[in-house]
């Protein structure tokens, strides 16, 4: 990587998959665990999270990038990415506190996800056709060519989206649908979300919610 | 968004107007509507069937498994890696959407208008010698035997898209190969079009045009560089890419750059290395005269002094020569 390069023609460096890791601060696990505590409410002590049907669902962090993490709790703190709950949370954080629980929550062992259970066939099906394929007669690319094969993420601006609760899933694709979540890069989720039906949604949440998140989850399984 | 039920084939009836791929694709422009109906009334608008539509066809079980074989090896050409495909593509790194999106060079077109004369190789081709010629340029590889198992595979699941749609049409093709937008106001620049690339870009592309594999398995693919097709391939001429880019690049995001934009990151990128064209004769001027008319091949970059193409990195693929270039066809039929 060339990094004279990228400061002359002033990128922002932390949205590239190989420069992110350069820049990040250096996350400490067990200052992250300490400073998990106040999280584990809603997250739980595992990094689970929790499916709530009709509520609030409580991501599973267990496992996602470290990157990813910290990015999310500095757009919550600066307002780009707008959430009651998680704002107070991520306002109690300073940037090392930001950086630890982020490496501490990435190394956790991922997760099954919760939710999706009331999908029948066809909703699964169709939901299996958008990861894998999209559907590109209403330009839905699919899910997998920005997550990765299998949904479980790449580097550290896709995140890994398989095993996550179908209610997290449903939520976040709906507010990029509605434009009350746009804190993406470039705007690569919200292009393909407004692109989605309310069905659609429900299909690829359930879907998604149903995979393994990681390798080791899938040869336990 | 798609507005009534889609028939199969549009094409031959020009039914509803309000059908077909590409319309949403645009729609957040109120033009999109406009453009498909102009489009219908004196082009061929076709909308190739599905993998959903191929379960409930009704044709023989073990077309429908050779069908679904050409679509595997189409969508994850992969799999031939090491044999025929010498680089880090699909077909569909290209032909997105399963190659059948109009204005990314749908393939279902070329089984309704060849067998025909091909300027690129001087003479009439048929459908497997096209594909046979992406093989040999666009995926840096060596194309499967004519009449084996995976290229019948692969042209039964090109002629299949084409169903219902005329043969040999008298009318142009709507959304067919990759349009370029309009010529820029300005010249092409590499410095704006490093700039836009790396803005718009490299969060998938990589800086350096590598692409991404994550885990060893394809994401992105790398627009430059080994991995990347060959300098004989159709989407090095500037005018290709700069189609393809402002058609479709960044993904999901169709014509949402600017003419310009399209044109300078376009003649950024084919500013950069790739393997050598498979029809190098050993010297890049001679070369770049005989086969690259519209491409910057054997050009010299102005910054560093590079002469384009100057090398014999073939890529992975070393020095295996694909048997299709080159090949003489109809010999007999030359006195006349
Ligand atoms: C009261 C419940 C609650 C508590 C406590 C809480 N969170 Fe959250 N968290 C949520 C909810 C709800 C969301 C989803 C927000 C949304 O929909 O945008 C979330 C989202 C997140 C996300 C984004 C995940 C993703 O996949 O994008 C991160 C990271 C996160 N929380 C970290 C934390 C950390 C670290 C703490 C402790 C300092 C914490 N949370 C405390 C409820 C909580
Ligand atoms: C063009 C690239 C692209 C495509 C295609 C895409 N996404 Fe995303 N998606 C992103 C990016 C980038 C993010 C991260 C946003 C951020 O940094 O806040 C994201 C985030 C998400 C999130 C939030 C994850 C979290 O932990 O908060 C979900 C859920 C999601 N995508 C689901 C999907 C689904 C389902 C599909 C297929 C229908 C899909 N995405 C297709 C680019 C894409
Ligand atoms: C690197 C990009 C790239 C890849 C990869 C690629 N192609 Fe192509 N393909 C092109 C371009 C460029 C054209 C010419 C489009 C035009 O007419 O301007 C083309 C044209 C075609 C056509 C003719 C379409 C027409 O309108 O007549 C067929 C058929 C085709 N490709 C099949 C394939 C197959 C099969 C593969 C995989 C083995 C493949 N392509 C891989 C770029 C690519
Ligand atoms: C969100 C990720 C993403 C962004 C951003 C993006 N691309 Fe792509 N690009 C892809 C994917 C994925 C493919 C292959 C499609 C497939 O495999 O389904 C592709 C294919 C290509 C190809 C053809 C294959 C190759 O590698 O030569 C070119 C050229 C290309 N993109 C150029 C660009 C340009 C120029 C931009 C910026 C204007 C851009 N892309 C932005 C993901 C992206």
């Amino acid at each position: 990587m060339n990094n004279t390069y990228v400061s002359r023609v002033g990128l922002c460096v932390g949205i590239t998959l190989i420069a992110a890791g350069a820049v990040a601060q250096e996350g400490n696990m067990e200052r992250g665990q300490a400073a998990a505590a106040s999280c584990s409410a809603c997250h739980q002590a595992d990094g689970s999270g929790m499916n709530v049907p009709d509520g609030e669902s409580w991501p599973r962090l267990a496992g996602l990038d470290a990157d990813y993490i910290a990015k999310q709790l500095h757009d919550f703190k600066a307002g780009r990415r707008d959430n009651a709950t998680m704002a107070t949370f991520a306002n109690m954080l300073n940037d090392q506190q930001i950086a630890d629980v982020a490496a501490y929550y990435s190394q956790l062992p991922a997760t099954q996800g919760q939710g999706g259970d009331e999908a029948n066939e066809t909703l699964l099906a169709r939901g299996q056709q958008l990861a894998e394929r999209g559907d590109w007669n209403a330009y839905i690319v699919s899910c997998q060519s920005c997550h990765g094969p299998g949904g479980k993420g790449v580097g550290d601006t896709f995140p890994g989206i398989a095993g996550q609760h179908a209610g997290y899933i449903h939520t976040q694709l709906t507010a990029w649908k509605n434009e009350t979540r746009s804190n993406d890069p470039q705007n690569l989720m919200g292009a393909i979300a407004k692109r989605m039906s309310d069905d659609d949604i429900q299909a690829v949440s359930a879907w998604y919610a149903k995979q393994p998140a990681s390798a080791d989850q899938e040869s336990t399984q | 968004m798609i507005t009534c039920p889609r028939p199969l084939v549009l094409a031959l009836t020009g039914c509803s107007l309000t059908v077909g791929i590409g319309i949403s694709v645009y729609a957040t422009s109120v033009l999109a509507q406009e453009e498909r109906a102009d489009a219908a009334l004196n082009q061929l608008v076709h909308e190739p069937p599905t993998m959903e539509d191929l379960e409930s066809a009704d044709i023989h079980p073990e077309l429908k498994k050779v069908i679904r074989y050409g679509h595997d090896l189409f969508t994850n050409t992969q799999q031939l890696r090491g044999e025929n495909v010498f680089n880090d593509m699909n077909c569909s790194s290209c032909h997105l959407g399963e190659g059948r999106v109009p204005f990314s060079a749908p393939v279902w077109t070329a089984a309704i208008t060849l067998p025909d004369f091909r300027g690129k190789n001087q003479h009439v081709n048929n459908l497997e010698e096209r594909i046979a010629g992406c093989f040999a340029y666009s995926m840096n590889g060596v194309p499967p035997e004519y009449g084996s198992d995976e290229m019948l595979a692969l042209s039964a699941y090109h002629q299949w898209l084409a169903t219902g749609a005329p043969m040999y049409p008298d009318k142009p093709i709507y959304g067919r190969g990759f349009p370029a937008p309009e010529e820029p106001t300005e010249d092409p620049s590499y410095a704006r079009g490093e700039t836009a690339y790396q803005e718009n870009c490299s969060i998938c592309h990589q800086e350096n045009g590598a692409g991404h594999y994550e885990n060893d398995e394809y994401v992105f693919p790398p627009p430059w560089g080994d991995g990347s097709n060959n300098w004989g391939a159709g989407i090095a001429r500037l005018e290709t890419m700069a189609g393809f880019i402002y058609q479709n690049m960044p993904l999901g995001q169709p014509r949402s750059l600017s003419d310009q934009q399209a044109w300078d990151i376009a003649y950024y990128i084919t500013s950069q290395e790739r393997p050598q064209d498979p029809r190098y004769t050993g010297d890049v001027a001679e070369t770049a005269e005989r086969f690259h008319g519209r491409s910057l091949y054997g050009q010299t970059r102005e910054h560093d002094g590079h002469v384009l193409g100057d090398h014999d990195n073939f890529g992975e693929k070393g020095d295996i020569k694909p048997w299709n270039v080159g090949m003489p066809r109809f010999e007999n039929l030359s006195e006349e």
